[in-house]
């Protein structure tokens, strides 16, 4: 009886002083008070220190990019924090280039806010919420690509700009233990405020793509936030348009395309598409109609892998389309938008500015 | 034979290394020796640990356990010891010392799990030595789990170009050289003996 007292009281004692002591140290050591966040010069918030700027934004509606809900495992919460930050963290070391340490980028969700702070924060991702929405169509375009309607149920609108890509959030699943986010581009005309098309492609034990196509189905509830992306089309102008994409690159140009489309704006544009085979191509229907609704719109698919006798449309890659269709000519007035992956990207603008494009005026969304 | 401390920290480092003959910490010794830098980090942060952990833990067994014959409580006593312990040391250099913090407080919580720590607590106890010895053997034991993740970073590092075997990247490969780096180790083996 004795040793079972003993035993409880050494334990509860030990125990007992070692969590005064934590509770001690968490309340007089560990209290930074408030603290002020001044962002852009202008915006002042006022949060509880201690925390990741990140969460601190988070609890203030500012969302940064994150895909790995805070863990410092994405490197996308780049933000540039000029006052405050302390040095530079060895987890916060993988994810900054050289060019980003001498700018005081910093992960956010790494640095502490212990301090008042200064930051800047590009002014559109004040613009970013997060959505509470359910799936209302889900279709397969091809055996790896999935098209998803998402309704939003929240009761808010989504404001974004043709080209804009969310972050879909998908929550742990057998196989996957953690949330993650992934961003993917809105593939819908930003008229529809109260609901977004999404391209997904599988990708080999990518965490999203695999709960998209194998865990979601049509009713399924889902939580996304955005706009985020500098890829939209330019409005301030009217030359010409060059699109170039591959896979669920068509998303983003889709997107422009169908805006477009209802706002008649008049441009021509010539859309290159690459595939691998017939059954890799999708919504072709969806364009050819597009070819007919909008003023001068070409949709051109050019086939990679196709076998004899399957195909009568263009071979080959979409560099060799750009190589065919666009005259030798310098100083060309027209933008390019690509959208794909990387090196199907950096060979076409090697190969528009080749043909007289230039650099600037060629935009592009890499999918990695 | 009473053991002197100098002898003990000279074993724990190299003879009786706590990764490369006790095989103990091995999670945070393959997932966080990829850099030198960061490794060298870590390996700091855990030897302050186990030199404050095997002192604290020393006395508690020896003045509290011990004379109230509960010793078959070391185990679940010394983690919660070592879990406290790491959670103090973390807010108070994050408070007081923020450049201490910047080069080794990040890697404070992986440390509360490492069983290297909880190893070396047992290990003196088992080997019944004195506060001293307790003291030199925390020291070395963790001087020697720094020694042994940098080289193994620096090894690392070195093969990160070399066309290492599908099946065997990452863990497997990491696995295999720690294998031959305590081979390595055993060479070491007449210099001091502790065991």
């Amino acid at each position: 009886m004795t040793t079972i007292l003993t035993t409880v009281l050494i334990i509860t004692g030990i125990t007992t002083t070692l969590a005064i002591l934590i509770s001690f140290a968490n309340a007089f050591i560990a209290d930074y008070g408030e603290k002020k966040i001044v962002i852009n010069d202008d915006k002042e918030l006022i949060v509880e220190g201690g925390q990741s700027i990140l969460s601190a934004l988070v609890g203030n509606k500012i969302f940064i990019p994150s895909a790995c809900g805070g863990k410092g495992s994405c490197g996308y919460c780049k933000a540039k924090v000029t006052e405050g930050a302390g040095p530079v963290l060895a987890t916060e070391l993988s994810y900054l280039t050289e060019e980003d340490q001498e700018n005081d980028i910093r992960l956010t969700c790494q640095v502490k806010v212990k301090e008042d702070m200064k930051m800047e924060i590009p002014e559109e991702l004040f613009n970013v919420k997060q959505f509470k929405g359910k799936v209302v169509f889900s279709k397969d375009l091809t055996d790896k690509i999935k098209h998803l309607r998402i309704k939003i149920t929240d009761g808010q609108q989504i404001d974004f700009k043709p080209g804009q890509y969310v972050q879909l959030l998908a929550p742990p699943y057998p196989g996957n233990a953690e949330e993650v986010f992934r961003a993917y581009s809105v593939a819908s005309s930003p008229s529809r405020k109260e609901e977004i098309d999404l391209i997904i492609g599988l990708v080999e034990e990518g965490l999203v793509t695999t709960y998209v196509h194998e865990h979601l189905s049509e009713g399924d509830e889902v939580t996304f936030n955005g706009p985020f992306g500098d890829f939209y089309l330019n409005e301030d102008s009217d030359s010409d348009m060059y699109m170039v994409a591959i896979g669920t690159g068509m998303a983003p140009l889709r997107s422009i395309l169908h805006y477009m489309n209802e706002r008649k704006i008049e441009r021509r544009v010539r859309y290159y598409f690459g595939a691998r085979k017939p059954e890799d191509l999708f919504m072709v229907e969806e364009m050819k109609k597009l070819e007919e609704e909008l003023h001068d719109f070409e949709f051109i698919p050019v086939l990679s892998r196709a076998d004899e006798g399957e195909w009568d449309g263009e071979t080959g890659r979409v560099t060799d389309l750009v190589n065919k269709y666009l005259e030798d000519k310098a100083d060309r007035e027209c933008e390019a938008y690509l959208c794909g992956s990387a090196p199907m990207i950096d060979s076409t603008e090697k190969a528009l500015v080749e043909k007289g494009l230039k650099q600037e005026k060629v935009f592009y969304d890499k999918f990695d | 034979m009473e053991l002197n401390p100098i002898t003990i920290l000279i074993a724990s480092i190299f003879t009786s290394n706590m990764i490369l003959a006790n095989f103990l910490g091995m999670c945070s010794f393959i997932a966080v020796s990829k850099e030198i830098k960061t490794s060298l980090g870590l390996g700091q942060a855990v030897t302050f640990v186990l030199t404050g952990t095997s002192v604290i833990n020393y006395l508690i067994y020896t003045y509290l356990l011990e004379p109230y014959g509960l010793e078959y409580l070391r185990f679940i006593v010394f983690i919660i010891t070592i879990a406290a312990f790491v959670q103090l040391v973390e807010m108070i250099i994050e408070r007081y010392v923020p450049t201490l913090y910047y080069s080794l407080g990040i890697f404070l919580p992986l440390i509360t799990v490492n069983c290297a720590i909880l190893g070396v607590s047992l290990f003196l106890i088992i080997r019944d030595y004195s506060l001293l010895q307790s003291l030199t053997f925390g020291i070395g034991s963790g001087i020697g789990w720094t020694l042994a993740i940098v080289a193994l970073a620096g090894i690392r590092q070195k093969i990160k170009n070399a066309p290492v075997p599908k099946g065997l990247q990452g863990a497997g490969i990491t696995l295999i050289i720690t294998g031959l780096m305590a081979l390595a180790f055993i060479g070491l083996s007449g210099v001091a003996s502790i065991q």
